[in-house]
């Protein structure tokens, strides 16, 4: 699991990369805490283009997000959802608390 | 009981670096029944589901043995069981509604869910102290019969 990050004015995008599995979260959410606090952004994107495989452990994530996000007044994007994963998210029904690209 | 096929049985230790190679495993066997790509998708993200629930739950302060059995019966239906010796399920009906969680900000509980909703069936039979099997059953039709 890789993680790079971009911020421009007030968006943090963070681009995730491999297998999104409870093996890769723990770093993966450590991670984004991290860069959420550092730039304070109004929006975070999480581009899943590179997502390779995702489970549970991905909803546990973006529930984490999202909760990070709500303390700044902010919101969660998903973006490039690949095929598997977005069957994953549809399946959780966190298609309707997170807006998806 | 359905006629075995084929049948492999795999047993690691509850490390988490096991949950990619249980995938790898399962998407490997099911190879044979030439799945779509959506079908081995589903396969891969039931058994990784079953198998971080092992990993998480029946050994959390120690590690210890998980068996996956992977089964192909009469009729092309892959059957995956996931197998542990650790702490068990007090309350199954409980563990398999959605959201329900005993694994903190980390984990979604949204597991059984999604086997649940990625395989044609779901059992789950635990006894507290003694471990938990998990059993799923996915029916991969053939190309040949009328499938794109």
């Amino acid at each position: 699991m890789e993680v790079s990050a971009s911020s421009d004015e007030r968006r943090l995008t963070l681009y995730l990369r491999g297998e999104l599995d409870h093996h890769g979260a723990r770093g993966l959410i450590r991670r984004a805490e991290q860069e959420i606090d550092t730039s304070l952004p109004l929006q975070l994107a999480l581009d899943l283009s590179g997502i390779t495989f995702m489970d549970s452990s991905g909803i546990a994530v973006v529930m984490r997000c999202r909760q990070r996000m709500r303390e700044l007044g902010g919101t969660v994007t998903l973006c490039h959802v690949p095929a598997q994963p977005r069957k994953v998210f549809d399946a959780s029904g966190i298609s309707k608390l997170v807006a998806i690209e | 009981m359905k006629r075995t096929e084929n049948y492999v049985k795999i047993e690691f230790l509850s490390r988490s670096t096991n949950e990619g190679f249980a995938r790898i495993a399962a998407a490997g066997f099911a190879a044979q029944l030439d799945p779509t790509l959506d079908e081995l998708g589903d396969i891969k993200t039931a058994v990784s589901e079953a198998v971080t629930n092992a990993i998480v739950h029946a050994y959390p302060d120690e590690l210890g043995r998980i068996l996956l059995k992977l089964r192909i019966t009469e009729g092309g239906v892959l059957e995956m069981t996931v197998r542990d010796w650790g702490r068990g399920i007090e309350n199954v009906e409980q563990a398999r509604q959605p959201l329900y969680t005993t694994g903190g900000a980390e984990r979604s509980g949204m597991g059984f869910t999604i086997m649940e909703s990625f395989m044609d069936r779901l059992s789950v039979k635990s006894l507290p102290g003694k471990g938990t099997t998990v059993t799923m059953r996915k029916r991969i039709a053939t190309r040949a019969n009328g499938r794109r």
